[in-house]
């Protein structure tokens, strides 16, 4: 790792004050993809502002029809939360698939939005519940805010805060997972909202990271079952291609993870 | 350089570390607690599993600066005096270690496996719940069989508390 200076923010102004004052700053949250990448000397932050220690940045509430999730609240938080757990068992479900138990309890759901890895698991929760991101400066909706492969609307320097969640009707979400790295090969959430609209979004699939799957939406909108998307065949153009799974092979995830998304939803 | 404060298997510690180094370097180099060992240096293997505040993570994927104020348990902090703890004691009867690389890591996870399920541990749950840490000499049959019986001593004695 080339060297950095380490700074603990106090608060969401302070960490924003820091990240200004460093010639190439970076938030840190919990490490748990930052870290790896500074040590292969791919990023060299001159500073790393730790956000992982604002207590206001910490929590999950569950009002009304929302649930709001801090965004440097750790994955093994929103699995265990019986608030979320209730209210939106799918999220806590993807929450406890996310990298392994050490993992968990450092990671964070800002993080994890902010880094927008093309495989990671809460973008296709994010983009298929409709949430909403808050950051320091605004609130940015689930559709304007993922930018492709490792980016994202956000600024430079703006902070997510929290993020929020609209309860749904049903929701479920399936990943095949990398047996060595724990990242989703593909992974599909499905969504039905109380209005009736359903949304599915898919994570490891896309050259440009996480995706809106009309065809599942549609089959699923006219029939909320696993069976209604047997006739479903989802293009392998734009998908990713690697040693572990052509676009064909991810094409066809997408349908046999949506099917059991579906399923879990119940 | 920044100093670092915590406290390390109950003693205070204040250390000057360059902002960059990693707490599994602060706990090997600084301190020479050279139990915590560095396997992959990628996140994946576990080795470097320690506990920060009661929850077991891998050291190598956290700054020393991050955990200035915490409060860490390694592997040499575990045993009470000459006493091992009972999942040290459950890795020597089971035979949970073959060339040992792995063991600091799989015993600190191990002990966080246990205090998070409790009584309700099967073989599949910790089979699942291992899966941070690697064991290259491929020895998991007896590891898993190590920290059941472990989790049976500690639950007979934390009820003798």
């Amino acid at each position: 790792m080339y060297e950095t200076n380490y700074h603990r923010a106090s608060s969401v102004p302070d960490a924003a004050a820091t990240f200004a004052k460093g010639k190439e700053s970076k938030f840190l949250a919990g490490g748990q993809t930052l870290l790896p990448v500074m040590k292969q000397r791919l990023a060299a932050p001159s500073d790393v502002i730790d956000l992982s220690k604002i207590q206001e940045m910490i929590g999950i509430e569950v009002s009304g029809d929302t649930v709001t999730i801090k965004a440097a609240t750790p994955h093994y938080d929103v699995a265990q939360s019986e608030a979320v757990q209730k209210a939106i068992p799918a999220l806590a479900n993807l929450a406890s698939m996310i990298g392994d138990p050490a993992v968990r309890y450092r990671g964070t759901i800002g993080g994890s939005l902010a880094n927008n890895d093309p495989a990671a698991d809460y973008p296709a929760a994010v983009l298929a519940l409709g949430a909403t991101i808050k950051t320091n400066k605004r609130a940015i909706a689930a559709g304007d805010f993922f930018k492709g492969l490792f980016s994202t609307a956000l600024e430079d320097g703006e902070i997510i805060t929290a993020v929020a969640f609209p309860v749904p009707a049903k929701a479920g979400y399936a990943k095949m997972r990398h047996p060595a790295s724990r990242f989703a090969l593909t992974g599909v959430f499905v969504a039905r909202t109380k209005a009736g609209d359903v949304s599915a979004a898919a994570t490891g699939a896309s050259q440009s990271g996480v995706m809106r799957v009309p065809a599942i939406e549609q089959a699923l909108k006219a029939n909320w079952s696993p069976g209604a998307l047997d006739s479903v065949t989802i293009s392998a153009n734009g998908l990713l291609a690697d040693i572990h799974g052509s676009a064909e092979y991810r094409a066809n995830l997408v349908k046999v993870m949506g099917q059991r998304a579906v399923a879990a939803a119940g | 350089m920044s100093t670092v404060k915590l406290t390390v298997n109950g003693r205070a510690v204040s250390v000057d570390v360059e902002d960059r180094t990693l707490l599994v370097h602060l706990l090997r180099e600084n301190l020479n607690l050279t139990g915590t060992h560095v396997g992959c240096d990628t996140s994946q293997c576990g080795a470097c599993v320690v506990h920060v505040d009661g929850r077991a993570v891998k050291s190598c994927t956290m700054l020393a600066g991050q955990a200035a104020g915490s409060n860490v348990t390694t592997i040499e902090g575990l045993a009470k005096g000459g006493e091992l703890h009972p999942m040290q004691a459950a890795f020597r009867d089971n035979h949970g270690l073959q060339c040992g690389y792995c063991t600091p890591g799989m015993i600190m996870s191990a002990v966080d496996i246990v205090h998070r399920h409790g009584g309700k541990l099967d073989e599949e749950t910790v089979r699942h719940e291992l899966e941070g840490n690697i064991c290259r000499c491929t020895g998991y049959h007896n590891i898993v069989k190590a920290v059941l019986d472990a989790a049976g001593r500690m639950k007979v004695a934390q009820a003798a508390e």
